[in-house]
């Protein structure tokens, strides 16, 4: 028997929605750190979703006039945490750049070697958490598996696992050991004996060797996975005209289709280190993705890290044999008594998340008048009131997680 | 297109009295605007075909002040805020600096905040910056959609990266020093 409704108004009435505000985080696993995300939803609909950051503002800038540069590192190594790395090469260059010094030969390819691990470190936990904003965990067990060899390789180099400080102005602090013992994790994956030791170069070529054939491995395991394929392909779509009028900046600018990275396209004191090297510039669309794909959406975005790694891979291999034939110093001596000259810069470099700036103001003496961190994640995260209305609920964290948010870099 | 060649579009286009010199020896040379002009400078580099600014790569205000009167002849400058633009064009391949220069105060009355008109209907990331930049420098931007403090909490009293600023010895109960 058919139900019969007597009165069709009841009913209207009764799927009547109201507007709700729902406050997601600050404290909410998805949001990747302290951000607050206020959202106007009715039913399951989200209108309007509205980030409110600046949980973990620790007046970074401030204590930058306080300070000189080489100082300031291990405060730039706080700001995007997870590739530490990066932020300390964008500042030693940025004040490389006031005060007119150059690096030597040796010094840039193991800067070169050096961030690039960085990067791959990065964008490693960027796909391990994004499986874990879609409810799989697996990926972030081996991604965290592999980047636990990039921090036992950065431990050995400079004896710190996250907060290094350790490419500083004029180089890095310390050459890169001659040396080592190889990691425990490398040595059980690779099935080498615990406690051989290796040069250090051999150790890293040893680790790309075993990462390459897992990067396939992943693609199986989420890029290519259909219920992932559902829940990114056409999500969150970011076009490339409000991606740029935004300030959108690394793999979210290159997700919406924009060839624009710093490494080939900045500025020269930042491309000469890369002049050498053979690279390509990772941009949507791609030809291989699955047909639901969007110019601009999750996937393009999270599709455009997994391949920078590969990218990185290449990077890294050029390095080692450069680092090795430079002769010559690794760094140029920063005397901590100088003085910055009265001139400023304004310098970007192409960190994980995208373009990560300084700007330095000197003023003749030995701490800077003004520093100025432009985070990159800062740009990326204002964009998701924009690209999260009308999506239901579930998918704000599929949104937010795409981005690759890092606070400590938004609020620093 | 190098810094000449956009001085010379911008002073033909808008005269010497809203375009400052650009004649600065400095490693990254800027241009001064004047506040009252920004919006139409800005909208014009923005939209002109040889120009094409098309990305707002930073926009943060600077305190020029010497509070130690023992540095203040060697100091080099007079008392000011500075709001200054990144602007780059991802289509063209180059990039400009911008600089607004106002007092301190306005009308030189303490507390009362500098006015500069705001760009945030130009680029979409203008409007967070502008918050950062009136949060922690404490300018005032005019025709802004949602001034609001963005980094500090929205009870804060005062400007911190103002060199004048005095951190507070309480907030809700917590000491500060």
């Amino acid at each position: 028997m058919s139900m019969q409704i007597e009165d069709p108004r009841v009913v209207e009435f009764d799927v009547q929605t109201d507007e709700m505000l729902v406050n997601m985080g600050p404290q909410h696993p998805s949001t990747h750190g302290v951000l607050r995300l206020l959202l106007r939803t009715d039913g399951e609909i989200v209108h309007e979703c509205t980030p409110h950051i600046g949980y973990l503002h620790r007046s970074a800038e401030k204590i930058g006039e306080n300070l000189s540069p080489p100082q300031y590192i291990p405060y730039t190594d706080r700001m995007d945490y997870l590739a530490g790395m990066n932020m300390n090469l964008g500042f030693s260059l940025a004040v490389e750049k006031l005060i007119g010094m150059k690096v030597p030969e040796r010094g840039v390819h193991l800067r070169v070697l050096i961030a690039e691990l960085g990067r791959i470190a990065s964008h490693l936990v960027g796909m391990g958490t994004y499986g874990l904003d879609l409810g799989t965990f697996s990926p972030f067990l081996y991604a965290f598996r592999e980047r636990e060899i990039i921090l036992d390789l950065f431990e050995e180099a400079c004896g710190a696992r996250l907060t290094y400080s350790y490419l500083t102005v004029g180089g890095a602090t310390h050459d890169l050991p001659d040396e080592i013992e190889i990691p425990e994790g490398l040595a059980s994956l690779t099935g080498r004996v615990q406690g051989e030791r290796f040069p250090f170069t051999d150790v890293i070529e040893m680790f790309l060797q075993w990462l390459e054939p897992r990067i396939k491995e992943y693609h199986t395991l989420l890029t290519r996975n259909t219920i992932f394929i559902k829940r990114t392909a056409g999500q969150g779509v970011l076009t490339p005209e409000m991606a740029v009028s935004y300030g959108c900046t690394g793999p979210v600018l290159r997700g919406s289709g924009v060839n624009f990275d710093l490494r080939r396209d900045g500025e020269p004191i930042y491309t000469s280190m890369y002049k050498s090297y053979d690279f390509d510039v990772i941009a949507a669309p791609f030809k291989d993705a699955p047909r639901e794909v969007v110019l601009g959406d999750n996937w393009c975005r999270f599709y455009v890290r997994m391949l920078e790694v590969v990218q990185a891979i290449r990077l890294v291999r050029q390095a080692i044999p450069k680092y090795k034939a430079a002769t010559g110093s690794f760094r140029e001596v920063f005397k901590l008594n100088s003085k910055l000259p009265k001139d400023e810069v304004y310098l970007e470099t192409e960190a994980p998340r995208g373009q990560m700036g300084f700007y330095v103001v000197g003023n003749g003496e030995g701490n800077p008048l003004r520093v100025r961190a432009k985070s990159s994640c800062f740009c990326n995260v204002a964009i998701t009131d924009q690209i999260c209305q009308g999506v239901p609920l579930a998918d704000i964290p599929a949104i937010v997680g795409s981005l690759d948010i890092v606070m400590g870099e938004i609020d620093r | 297109m190098d810094i000449q060649g956009i001085h010379s579009i911008l002073l033909e286009k808008f005269g010497a009295t809203a375009v400052g010199s650009a004649t600065h020896p400095a490693i990254d040379p800027w241009i001064q605007v004047e506040a009252s002009a920004i919006v139409e400078v800005a909208m014009f580099l923005r939209d002109d075909e040889r120009l094409l600014f098309n990305h707002l790569n930073d926009l943060c205000g600077c305190d020029y002040l010497e509070t130690d009167p023992k540095k203040v002849a060697k100091f080099g400058h007079e008392p000011h805020v500075e709001v200054v633009y990144q602007l780059s064009s991802l289509k063209l391949r180059h990039s400009l600096k911008l600089k607004i220069l106002v007092p301190r105060w306005k009308n030189d009355v303490p507390g009362e905040l500098p006015v500069v008109p705001s760009v945030s209907s130009l680029w979409g990331i203008a409007n967070w910056h502008e918050r950062e930049a009136y949060d922690l420098v404490g300018i005032h931007f005019e025709g802004h959609p949602n001034l609001r403090r963005i980094l500090c909490p929205e009870d804060w009293v005062g400007h911190p990266l103002r060199k004048d600023y005095v951190f507070p010895l309480e907030y809700h109960g917590v000491r500060g020093r």
